[in-house]
């Protein structure tokens, strides 16, 4: 565990670098692949009609994925992620315009733990909206 | 109709070894355009103190979620897969996963809640790897929309 962070450094209140992920139909083609899941609300928009969706959304796991680069960039090592829950409160739509959607993250210390650890909350946002709720990790500083 | 409460606690069975792949790992993090090397370059992985290289943290959720089939397409249990969305989901590590690991999951049912007619169940699965020592638990909510909402 190599956290290029030092607990010393922070305090509640410090932002993470905020960053964006653009996500089209090929991300999630590509997703799918990578991750196993071929759930057809992925990327078939007849399909996704059907089962109330507004369009072809993209994979929760995906957005979770990302919402963790805002702690591994940060950290440097992944490995300093000691735990990491979200709830998944609205989708992200993922419409086949050639632009797609983009996925806004940020994220900031919220509380000081016991052995050099910290709590990150993060806010991840699509078209205005917020995408994660809960969206916290806790996270070993060195 | 809601779920059976009795099925609360019931554990299934180990599943077989799912054996990580370096190249799997490059695959996914290459899916969610994370460069970072300590998934790709077995050096900077070293460098960080790991073995070999290790998956990013949501990397697992591909094999508790297969492993959590046993729970959804348990017939006894009868959940209607075809209205499950993913609630919540959270991960607690011992360590980061890792190239050659070779990773069990043991799946339990939490909780079976009724709300408002959905169905809300809570599924943890144990990732231990092929000596036995823990890895990361999975905590994976799903949510089985009610029947005349679908």
């Amino acid at each position: 565990m190599a956290a290029k962070v030092a607990f010393e450094d922070v305090e509640v209140g410090t932002e993470l670098p905020a960053q964006s992920f653009p996500v089209d139909r090929a991300t999630l083609v590509r997703y799918a692949g990578a991750s196993g899941d071929f759930n057809p609300i992925h990327w078939n928009e007849k399909f996704a009609v059907e089962v109330g969706l507004p369009d072809v959304i993209a994979h929760g796991m995906f957005t979770m994925a990302e919402a963790a680069r805002v702690v591994t960039d940060w950290t440097g090592d992944p490995a300093a992620v000691v735990e990491y829950g979200v709830r998944f409160t609205k989708p992200v739509v993922v419409p086949n315009d050639g632009t797609g959607a983009l996925i806004e993250v940020s994220g900031k210390v919220a509380a000081l733990l016991d052995g050099n650890r910290v709590r990150v909350d993060l806010t991840a946002t699509s078209a205005g909206q917020k995408v994660l709720g809960m969206s916290r990790a806790v996270v070993q500083l060195s | 109709m809601a779920l059976d409460q009795s099925f609360v606690g019931r554990t299934y069975p180990p599943t077989s070894a799912y054996e990580v792949g370096r190249e799997k790992i490059r695959e996914f993090a290459e899916a969610v355009g994370d460069g970072n090397p300590a998934y790709t370059d077995r050096e900077a992985a070293k460098a960080l103190g790991h073995p070999d290289v290790i998956a990013p943290p949501t990397f697992v959720f591909a094999i508790t979620f297969k492993a959590a089939g046993l729970v959804i397409e348990d017939p006894q249990l009868g959940l209607d897969y075809s209205r499950v969305v993913h609630g919540d989901q959270k991960f607690a590590y011992t360590r980061p996963v890792r190239a050659g690991d070779r990773l069990s999951v043991t799946s339990t049912i939490e909780a079976i809640r009724s709300m408002a007619g959905n169905d809300i169940l809570d599924i943890r699965g144990e990732v231990r790897d092929e000596s036995g020592e823990h890895v990361v638990t999975a905590w994976t909510k799903l949510v089985a929309r009610a029947a005349e909402e679908a």
